[in-house]
């Protein structure tokens, strides 16, 4: 992006970006410093660097999720969702970042229908300019937003209506799929009631009402609260997306060099800053190729060594970008396949991949892996007049639809009336990602995720003074990030109903945490204080003033 | 951090030339403060002069009548300390309860007293106690050293030395963390001496300040019920965004309550 705002011939530029210890989104966009310094470079024809202290990253990294709401949910008696309707203005900041406007749009609006089969739904979203740093993607990008708005319509929906909140949503569950949304979306595959159920019983939903009570003998108030989120993830098919507004293509890259000796460097467009991508790229080549994952090495994170990719958001690296992996290794394996045909004198058709061999069916004869490539690269025995020496393929993956990872959340909290502090002592996940590649890997997402998200519920928020539109939380001593302490040990779990429309059958899961926490720890929030609503972050102050106004609506 | 120059000095006496000689000189206790102000470019001293190597300032003595803590003693030491844990375990706890480790090891009960921030700890611990400021000058009673945000009664060029700590019959230290910075937004320090009570709360105002209305009750009935409707008035008190003033007020009598009922245990 900086060779197109500078005019610097593209081939000319190279962006080198190993592990940054985390993104999360901020890292993603196109910062003025990036133009800047090229541009000061290039001018005394030297390097030029610069870091950003944590001050000045705090006034002008982007910002996330501002959204003012107001959002309505209509029922019928029994409680059958018939219409949503959503006006949400959203603050840009002082000027567009890279992916602003379809962060409240594109991935905001088309998830209103959550899970369920609501059939009609309007939404309105107005993109404005304000004095703050500008706004942009952050963990879970818009679907955090929809998930809130649609998962406290339908928990306080359940409260007024006296119904189970359990009970609500499993009648409006989509029970049928492929299942086509009134918000464009076509959700491919999902089982909501089987998550929903498990999560039910991991978080003993049954024994809530004991633990109340002994909470309320302890003078502590405990409050119950569920979110059945939904997500789009494996951004995007390309010609969805520029229907959409989207001025870039969304597909990845990856490319599979074999060497001589069968081993494997993997090239891929996504870049692992957390995400473990060496591990599980790595476990898929293993598992396909039937090599050891010590023959294997995955680059990422230099425009000079891979090919043109798009990198990684939107929870699409092992949905898109181990697609991409997985095509190319099919066409060496298709290749192998040529070769060992000719090695073994035998028909194309007639030679099997298993287990790292090519073997000719029916029969014993077969040749290792190394065996092939080895004669790739020295093609003495070798069909030159057919096929060329060498075994190195790349495929580009633009994927078909989104995928839909969903789940259901439990959040329990337990409040302390008289200094407004909020424990949340349990939290149960339970996901469906579509297939696991590596469930540690996948468990570490979710505790990030589910961090973030109770950390957007209970103490993150920017705060610009009124007068001043001074940055008032402008360092970690008045921003409070969630560490340790702050959660509990969380259970989680999975279901999986395989993506059908990628080889792997993946979703991908890592903004799910960050997506479902921020409702549920809410929903359980004003469970505990018998209130409507409660503004995020939900502070010890701010709690305690809820409590106030609840004594003093009693005594009135 | 704008430059400076740093020296090592072996003895009080040597840091005291150097302060009377240079205006801009700084002393530099655990550096939890100072380091943190000088890397905001809030301050600028043009000479560092670390008190690190002193000996005559590290130690901790008990006599059973007092405790007698050096004031460059460590947070952790004191938290640690069998000597302090013995004749006041509240203030040991109190030690242990700031900031976070990195701190407790390096943080100091002398640096903490001269920079007085409306948020440390130790003030209500020395308020409340009555304690001793002993100086390369003079010993000053808690009640004239705390004058207000960062204000202290330390002379240009006056060094602590140590701190002296009278043993309560029983205290206890009970504080409301701010949940980002985990500062104290309000801490409250009670101490029985059996002839009389003080309690001493930091964080809620500009600087530590007692409450006579609670010391008053707690000394005719030691119990949480003597202070639970003493409220003190919001006036004065500190507000911002993580806490303000009327709720600063409420939080020092639940926190007093909470820390008579901790003093009781």
């Amino acid at each position: 992006m900086t060779a197109f705002v500078l005019g610097l011939p593209e081939h000319k530029v190279r962006v080198v970006a190993p592990d940054v210890g985390g993104g999360f989104g901020s890292k993603i966009y196109l910062y003025a410093e990036d133009v800047v310094c090229t541009w000061a470079s290039k001018q005394i024809n030297r390097p030029v660097k610069w870091t950003a202290d944590r001050s000045e990253s705090f006034l002008s990294d982007a910002h996330g999720r501002d959204h003012v709401t107001k959002a309505e949910l209509a029922l019928d008696k029994d409680g059958n969702f018939l219409a949503m309707r959503v006006t949400t203005t959203a603050n840009m900041g002082a000027y567009l970042s890279t992916f602003a406007s379809c962060i409240p749009t594109i991935l905001y609006a088309t998830l209103l229908a959550g899970q369920y089969t609501t059939p009609a739904i309007y939404a309105e979203v107005t993109a404005v300019f304000t004095n703050t740093a500008p706004v942009d993607a952050y963990r879970g990008a818009g679907r955090p937003e929809a998930t809130y708005v649609v998962e406290r319509l339908v928990e306080t929906a359940a409260r007024e209506m006296k119904m189970n909140p359990a009970e609500i949503r499993r009648r409006n569950f989509i029970k049928t799929f492929p299942y086509q949304t009134p918000v464009a979306l076509l959700y491919d595959t999902g089982n909501y009631e089987a998550t929903l159920a498990e999560a039910l019983r991991v978080a003993d939903v049954a024994g809530f009402q004991g633990r109340k009570a002994d909470a309320a003998r302890r003078g502590k108030l405990r409050g119950l609260g569920y979110c059945c989120y939904i997500e789009a993830c494996g951004i995007a098919p390309s010609n969805v997306a520029g229907a959409l507004g989207a001025r870039a293509g969304l597909f990845e890259a990856g490319e599979v060099r074999v060497h001589p000796t069968g081993k494997v460097t993997v090239f891929t467009g996504s870049h692992s800053h957390g995400q473990g991508h060496e591990t599980t790229f790595g476990q898929v080549v293993a598992d396909r190729l039937g090599i050891p994952m010590e023959d294997i090495d995955i680059v990422h994170g230099d425009t000079g060594k891979i090919l043109f990719g798009m990198g990684t958001y939107g929870s699409r690296s092992i949905a898109v970008g181990g697609t991409a992996i997985v095509k190319a290794v099919d066409k060496i394996i298709a290749k192998g396949k040529k070769i060992a045909a000719h090695l073994m004198e035998a028909a194309e058709a007639d030679i099997e991949f298993k287990d790292g061999a090519f073997v000719v069916k029916g029969t014993d004869k077969k040749k290792a892996f190394a065996e092939v490539s080895l004669a790739a690269y020295v093609p003495h025995n070798y069909p030159l007049d057919k096929l060329e020496p060498g075994l190195n393929e790349n495929a580009f993956y633009d994927p078909a639809n989104f995928t839909f990872p969903a789940g259901s959340h439990i959040c329990e909290v337990e409040v302390d009336p008289d200094t407004g502090t909020v424990r949340v002592v349990n939290f149960t996940a339970v996901d469906d990602f579509g297939k696991i590649i590596n469930p540690m890997i996948v468990e570490g997402q979710v505790h990030g995720g589910l961090t973030q998200g109770i950390g957007q519920a209970l103490t993150e928020g920017c705060h610009y003074d009124k007068d001043s539109g001074q940055l008032v939380t402008g360092s970690y001593l008045d921003y409070c990030i969630p560490r340790a302490d702050d959660v509990p040990t969380f259970r989680v779990g999975t279901k999986e109903t395989p993506c059908t429309h990628n080889p792997l059958g993946v979703k991908g899961c890592g903004e799910a945490g960050a997506i479902g926490a921020p409702a549920a720890v809410m929903n359980a929030l004003t469970d505990a204080l018998g209130v409507r609503d409660i503004e995020m972050p939900a502070t010890p102050q701010r709690i305690w003033r809820a409590c106030q106004e609840t004594k003093m609506k009693k005594a009135a | 951090m704008y430059s400076f120059n740093y020296q090592k000095v072996k003895t009080v006496a040597d840091a005291a030339k150097v302060l009377a000689k240079d205006s801009d000189a700084q002393l530099l206790a655990g550096g939890q403060s100072l380091i943190a102000a000088m890397k905001l470019r809030l301050a600028h001293p043009s000479e560092v002069v670390d008190l690190g190597t002193i000996k005559e300032l590290s130690g901790i003595k008990a006599d059973g009548k007092a405790v007698s803590i050096g004031a460059m003693t460590r947070h952790a030491e004191v938290a640690a300390s069998a000597a302090v844990k013995k004749a006041i375990p509240a203030l040991a706890s109190l030690a242990g309860g700031i900031g976070d480790r990195m701190v407790r090891n390096m943080g100091t009960i002398g640096g903490s007293l001269a920079n007085n921030d409306p948020a440390a700890d130790y003030p209500a611990a020395v308020l409340a106690l009555g304690a001793t400021v002993v100086t390369n000058k003079r010993k000053i009673a808690a009640d004239e050293f705390f004058k207000g945000m960062y204000e202290t009664a330390l002379q240009k060029g006056e060094i602590i030395t140590s701190v002296s700590f009278p043993v309560p019959k029983r205290a206890a230290y009970m504080k409301f963390r701010n949940p980002a910075s985990r500062y104290a937004i309000v801490g409250v320090f009670v101490a029985d001496f059996g002839t009389g009570v003080r309690v001493a709360v930091t964080g809620a105002g500009p600087s530590v300040f007692r409450v006579a209305a609670m010391e008053k009750a707690l000394a005719a009935k030691f119990a949480p019920e003597s202070v639970a409707s003493i409220a003190v008035p919001e006036k004065g008190l500190n507000s911002d965004l993580h806490a303000k003033a009327d709720y600063r007020a409420h939080l020092i009598t639940v926190m007093a309550k909470r820390a008579v009922e901790a003093a009781l245990k």
